[in-house]
């Protein structure tokens, strides 16, 4: 062994990469050869390790004579090592690069990679009420958002009454047609469907009595008071007002409604105010059809279950309906659609720029809408009992 | 038509990219019809031609976006449309694509763009992932304040960049870049053509220019390619271009937002 020549050797066992440790003088010297790749990067790290621990306190030159390929990673890696040993006062340099090799090691020797200062993280312990907090004060900004929203679309469709905006009967018609005319076979189907069940397990109830002839009753109240409306409000809510809060929402994050604005034009008039309405007049329709539909399934349930002949069913059914059980039905139809327009409105202007947040708003836009129908329509039902409706 | 010099020679001798009478259509209307178009291993060439040309349908067909009816892409050497689904991954980590709009994922942070092509591709430890990702990102030209911003909170000048970044994460041969300085101010646009030049020095990248910007195709472009009408107009150095007698090209490189590069 030549004098002052240490052999320490770190080969590797396959070929790709490897890097082998000598001593030349005082200087440390890392024979680089194969493939330095970003697919390669624990070995070579590990390799490089190896060869680095008999650096000591010794300066570092690295012979990329034998390198075939070198990427940013590769690079990287060694840069490093070297800048480790200039940290501690000791020469380092690179030896024996092809050009572009030589290039890249020079431009990443020249760049740092800063990191960016971590924003203060909340303590653990507080996680929980800062959550609760944020939920609270989300909820009451909520609130206010929507009267804010309610507020301006009212303001509209007063300016729009007193013919001070333009009407956009066109608009309208469109919303219309998608809101509750392409709604009504779902709706239609979907009450058919429940108003039946609703009669084939009442009937079960009611045969031991002999009273299976009520289920008309049961059947054409529930379907006229309560289910028809909530069935098709839910359905328009997951129809509708997702597709409501998905446009508002891609309109806002191209601004859309800025250009609209800056036209002079009232985005609540253009945009808001012909889905409203839409909603506004088309769910009562909805509700009614769904309601007529529910009592057709319960008719063809009770006749083929429950033994009730049609024509009974309708001399029970002309009893047993009034035009009050219509009316409640139909009142409380508009509000549910505001609801859902007002939520479905709301949530699209607060989708900003990701495609995460549009989808967050337009789900929240659902959940929240069909959660508020139902708690209105509990309100309601209080509220008719408490005035003997 | 000159061919340009490579600087280094053996395998550099195959093109990087080539197509062979390329053609392209949606329905019944033929976009790109017989391009014959080569990229030779460092080089960076600029693809101009007026609006609805094929340019942005050419840049598809070539990464494996768009179908094309016949003739053949070879990126590498090799065919796209033939290789299996391991060669194509492959040859997706071997190029990098900046879109025109950035196409930055905007539910990540800029930091998390970059990383996330190599937290796809490459198994490396998280730190140093961290590291590379921040050391692209220094690469062109963006600080740490712009880690964790959202693409959204970005301008338009930062989404290219960062854009850029993350076209470069997995180290790409060959980049392709779609308008890189449209809606860049001439500062911000001037430093990006810049900036692909020393990148280009520093990792020995092969550009696939996308432009409209007559001082980029001045300042970086080795060749320009013109296409017009679905086809191959002409290819050649600027100065071929500014002689050429094409009546498009002559009212391009004629125009009077081209006169200063006539000393150029």
């Amino acid at each position: 062994m030549a004098q002052g020549v240490a052999d320490t050797e770190v080969t590797a066992r396959a070929s790709e990469a490897s890097a082998r440790a000598r001593t030349e003088g005082e200087t440390l010297v890392v024979a680089l050869s194969g493939a330095w790749r970003a697919a390669y990067a624990r070995r070579l790290q590990s390799e490089l390790d190896k060869a680095l621990r008999a650096r000591g306190n010794r300066p570092l030159r690295f012979d990329l004579a034998e390198v075939s390929e070198l990427d940013t990673v590769g690079a990287w890696l060694l840069v490093k090592a070297a800048r480790q040993t200039e940290a501690d006062g000791k020469p380092a340099e690179f030896a024996g690069a092809s050009e572009p090799h030589a290039r890249l090691i020079a431009r990443l020797g020249a760049t740092e990679p800063r990191i960016a200062p971590r924003p203060p993280g909340t303590p653990l312990l507080l996680v929980p009420f800062v959550a609760l907090g944020r939920v609270v004060i989300n909820a009451w900004n909520d609130l206010v958002d929507s009267q804010a929203m309610q507020g301006r679309i009212l303001t509209a469709f007063g300016s729009a009454l007193a013919l001070r905006g333009r009407l956009r009967p066109p608009a309208f018609v469109n919303q219309f047609d998608l809101i509750a005319l392409q709604a009504v076979p779902i709706v239609v189907l979907i009450s058919v469907v429940v108003g039946a069940i609703i009669t084939q397990q009442s009937i079960l109830q009611l045969r031991p009595f002999g009273a299976q002839i009520f289920v008309v009753d049961l059947g054409a109240i529930l379907m006229f008071r309560e289910v028809g409306l909530l069935l098709a409000a839910i359905m328009v809510a997951g129809r509708s007002g997702s597709a409501i809060t998905a446009e508002l929402g891609s309109m806002r994050m191209r601004e859309e409604i800025d250009a609209l604005q800056v036209m002079g034009v009232d985005p609540y008039q253009a945009l808001i105010l012909p889905r409203m309405l839409a909603l506004v007049l088309g769910l009562p329709l909805l509700a009614f059809i769904g309601s007529l539909a529910g009592i057709a399934g319960t008719a063809v349930v009770a006749r083929y279950y429950g033994g009730v002949p049609f024509d009974t069913f309708l001399d029970r059914l002309q009893d047993a309906l009034n035009l009050q059980t219509l009316m409640v039905g139909l009142v409380k139809a508009p509000v549910m659609a505001f609801i859902i327009g007002l939520i479905a409105a709301n949530e699209g202007f607060k989708v900003e720029g990701s495609a995460e947040s549009l989808g967050r708003h337009t789900t929240a836009s659902v959940v929240k809408a069909i959660f508020m129908v139902i708690v209105a329509d509990g309100l309601f039902a209080v509220f008719f009992a408490a005035i003997g409706f | 038509m000159s061919e340009p010099t490579t600087t280094d020679v053996g395998a550099e001798k195959t093109p990087i990219l080539e197509t062979k009478n390329l053609v392209v259509g949606f329905g019944d209307r033929v976009v790109i019809d017989g391009l014959d178009l080569t990229v030779n291993r460092g080089e960076v060439l600029g693809v101009i031609g007026p609006s609805g040309s094929g340019k942005s349908v050419t840049l598809r067909a070539i990464i494996g976006l768009l179908p094309h009816r016949s003739g053949t892409v070879k990126v590498f050497g090799r065919d796209y449309q033939s290789l299996s689904r391991r060669e194509r991954l492959e040859t997706e980590q071997r190029w990098g694509v900046l879109f025109q709009q950035g196409a930055l994922f905007s539910s990540l942070t800029v930091l998390e763009n970059v990383e996330f092509p190599m937290r796809e591709h490459l198994a490396l430890p998280a730190r140093l992932r961290r590291e590379i990702a921040r050391l692209k990102i220094e690469l062109v030209g963006l600080g740490p304040e712009a880690h964790n911003l959202y693409p959204s909170e970005l301008s338009g000048g930062m989404i290219k960049r960062a854009a850029l970044a993350r076209a470069l994460a997995l180290d790409p041969e060959i980049l392709f870049l779609d308008e890189p300085t449209s809606g860049l101010d001439p500062i911000g646009a001037a430093r990006f053509d810049e900036l692909i030049l020393t990148l280009r020095q520093a990792l020995d990248l092969t550009v696939y220019m996308v432009t409209h910007d007559l001082d980029s195709l001045a300042a970086v472009c080795d060749r320009i390619a013109a296409l017009g009408r679905g086809k191959l107009l002409m290819v050649g150095t600027l100065s071929d271009m500014l002689g050429a007698d094409d009546p498009w090209l002559r009212d391009y490189f004629g125009g009077p937002r081209a006169r200063h590069l006539e000393k150029a």
